[in-house]
């Protein structure tokens, strides 16, 4: 143990990170989830509504839109969990007793997400109205609710959590394995002997690091299939978008979590403290992606780690092209980050390569 | 040999965690030449392979290795070196074919198979082709290795412990082999253990605490360094040993198989002391030369009380 300081650290950090994940990061009732409201009137109730809305600590309203239909691309591209539309004639129907609607739509990819926030709707348009049904709207106020408010599950009506987690999982197999399986067996290299082979022969450092994780390239590839196809067999998940796309944030992916277990063979020394390093990047990718908890729920500083792990924005492309029927331009925003992490580890690992034995 | 250097370095000095290992070293290895590299444990020769083919960087010093600069040209080195690491480091769950096919391809060999079937032959492992790596004995790992590292025929040939394990007959095949390759003028650098094969090196560099002691051709080597020795036998030589150890000018003495060898620097002092035990009942002393083995475990006395 006095020997082996990089395990013993590993030994001290591992509680200490879940500690703080687990108390400070991880939130299973999430507030101040972004929502758009799609307000297509302005009158005292509507407006009333919109105040109660933002106090609450659920809903952070992060746009208001007037005309029909311009709400919804917010929702499809995942910049916000909730489109709350209030239609034209509210008001004058509401006076009128003919109970008008107020849809909610919600991102139901991630369903336990979305639960708290859908609970505390009634209530929060209750007090809202309340105030301003007195004096000739003093009827409305006595019977039920004098409006409707009503909730729409999109991209996965029945809340299956199947939909959300067989996709999911397809990035936490991954990780696992590509990550754990480079790392190990290029550590394995230095405590066999065998890279002193290698690198006795005239191969360039790029040479011995792609020949060294094309085979895994394979590996990720039957794994991907695997998973959409056990997806689709076993847990009839529709597959909605495009195909291409999600080719595309699958190889971007492999490839980076490649170099990351490439970059931690270059500081472990053993094989044994590979695993601990794998599982150091393993836990942070589970529990702040999104994976196992709502992403929108975690601090600030939470989210900025998660958004820096390949995984997040992995998790975000799988669930939009197979839940959301997106394209190419539909996970773009996520493409990019990704492909920004793959080109920094890439680089990271072509520096820390030993070229001597040093 | 025509006096061209194919290892010239100078000044190599190489520390692990501020220890120095490797002490402001110089060699130079004629073309052509079996040049032997000599140290007890841990004296730094694994190391000082290691910086002249570039595996390792040395934190001090200079040189060229086939004309070609040890720190900024080790990729085109290593083209034309054959190096033969101290431990096994082949893939021990790969067959024996597919590791020499491995390391042909690592250097972009033509007629790869050509090439393999022919180191196979030599080898005399053509029958066990398939047989794992890492299930082969001791020595026939020394072997495949060997034959591994020989496979691009490189100019130069850096051997790290060899022969380590392997048995009489193989070792004597091997360095038939080097003295074959020494005549079409591939330069050998071996490390080793064994003075029967330190003998037939043409010339010696022996190593100790990282800095080198003695670098002459081996037929030099006692005459520089001087040890004059006898040869006792006795029926009870533990006896005798127990008399001579501690003599003045006695500086060692050793088992040789059945007898006993009693060596100093000042010959009248030795000379005084096997006088004392030629008298023991059965004693019979001869005066010899002293060998490679005599003169280095001398000096291996010697530097380390040196550095105590
Ligand atoms: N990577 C390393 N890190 C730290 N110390 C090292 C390293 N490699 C070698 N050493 C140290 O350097 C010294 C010289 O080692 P080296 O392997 O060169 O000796 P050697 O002469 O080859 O010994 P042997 O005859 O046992 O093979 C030893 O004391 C060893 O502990
Ligand atoms: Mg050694």
């Amino acid at each position: 143990m006095r020997r082996d300081r990089l395990t013993f650290a590993i030994m001290v950090m591992m509680p200490v990170l879940q500690l703080l994940l687990f108390g400070y990061a991880i939130n299973n009732d999430p507030r101040h989830l972004a929502t758009v409201v799609e307000l297509r009137e302005d009158g005292p109730l509507t407006r009333a509504f919109l105040a109660g809305l933002r106090l609450s600590s659920y809903f952070d309203i992060i746009a208001v839109v007037r005309y029909e239909g311009e709400g919804d691309q917010w929702i499809r591209s995942g910049s916000a969990t909730f489109l709350i539309v209030v239609p034209e004639g509210f008001e004058t129907r509401l006076v009128r007793g003919e109970r008008p609607q107020i849809l909610i739509a919600a991102d139901a990819s991630d369903p336990v997400a979305a639960g708290g926030a859908l609970g505390a709707a009634n209530e929060i348009a209750r007090r809202s109205f309340a105030p301003l049904l007195v004096g000739p709207l003093l009827p409305l106020a006595t019977k039920a609710p004098p409006y409707d408010i009503v909730i729409h599950r999109r991209f996965n009506p029945a809340a299956e959590t199947s939909f959300n987690i067989v996709p999911g999982l397809l990035g936490v197999i991954l990780t696992m394995t590509m990550v754990m399986i480079t790392s190990i067996a290029l550590t394995r290299e230095f405590e066999r002997g065998t890279m002193e082979t290698l690198l006795a022969t005239p191969l360039r450092p790029a040479e011995v690091m792609i020949g060294k994780t094309t085979p895994y390239i394979l590996v990720g590839a039957m794994q991907t299939v695997l998973v959409l196809v056990a997806g689709a067999l076993l847990f009839q998940i529709p597959f909605s978008g495009s195909f291409d796309a999600l080719l595309m944030g699958v190889g971007i992916f492999i490839f980076a979590n490649l170099m990351l277990g490439y970059l931690i063979s270059t500081v472990a020394r053993t094989q044994m403290q590979a695993m601990q390093m794998t599982f150091f990047v393993f836990l942070p990718s589970i529990l702040l992606s999104g994976f196992m908890f709502p992403f929108r729920a975690m601090p600030w500083w939470a989210q900025m780690i998660g958004e820096a792990l390949p995984l997040t924005h992995f998790l975000r492309i799988v669930r939009e092209t197979i839940l959301k029927g997106a394209s190419f331009s539909g996970i773009a925003d996520d493409l990019v980050p990704l492909l920004a992490i793959l080109v920094a580890l890439t680089s990271l690992a072509m520096m820390r390569f030993r070229r001597t034995l040093d | 040999m025509n006096g061209e250097s194919v290892i010239d370095v100078r000044g190599l000095t190489k520390r692990f965690g501020g220890r120095v290992v490797v002490d402001d070293f110089a060699l130079r290895v004629p073309r052509g030449a079996i040049y032997g590299f000599l140290g007890p444990n841990g004296s730094g020769k694994t190391t000082t392979i290691r910086m002249v083919c570039g595996l390792l960087r040395p934190d001090e010093g200079e040189g060229t290795c086939l004309g070609l600069d040890v720190r900024q040209e080790s990729a085109l080195i290593k083209e034309r070196v054959g190096y033969m690491t101290q431990r096994f480091s082949l893939y021990e769950d790969m067959s024996i074919r597919e590791n020499l096919d491995f390391v042909a391809r690592l250097y972009a060999l033509p007629d790869r198979r050509r090439r393999v079937e022919a180191a196979l032959g030599d080898l005399g492992l053509s029958g066990r082709a398939e047989q794992l790596a890492g299930t082969l004995s001791g020595g026939w790992k020394q072997r495949l290795a060997l034959a591994a590292c020989m496979i691009h025929e490189p100019e130069l040939l850096l051997l790290d412990e060899p022969t380590a394990g392997v048995d009489p007959k193989a070792r004597r095949d091997f360095w038939d082999q080097i003295r074959a390759y020494a005549a079409h003028g591939v330069t050998t650098l071996v490390s080793t253990h064994y003075m029967d094969e330190a003998v037939q090196c043409d010339q010696i560099a022996f190593i100790a605490y990282g800095r080198k002691l003695i670098d002459a051709p081996t037929r030099e080597i006692p005459g520089i360094v001087g040890l004059h020795a006898w040869r006792v036998t006795a029926p009870d030589l533990d006896a005798v040993q127990a008399r001579l150890r501690g003599h003045p000018g006695v500086e060692l003495t050793a088992r040789f198989g059945a007898d006993l060898h009693a060596c100093g620097l000042d010959r009248e002092a030795l000379d005084a002391a096997v006088a004392v035990i030629r008298d023991m009942p059965g004693v019979e002393v001869t005066r010899i030369e002293a060998g490679l083995e005599e003169i280095f475990i001398h000096l291996m006395a010697q530097s380390t009380d040196a550095l105590q």
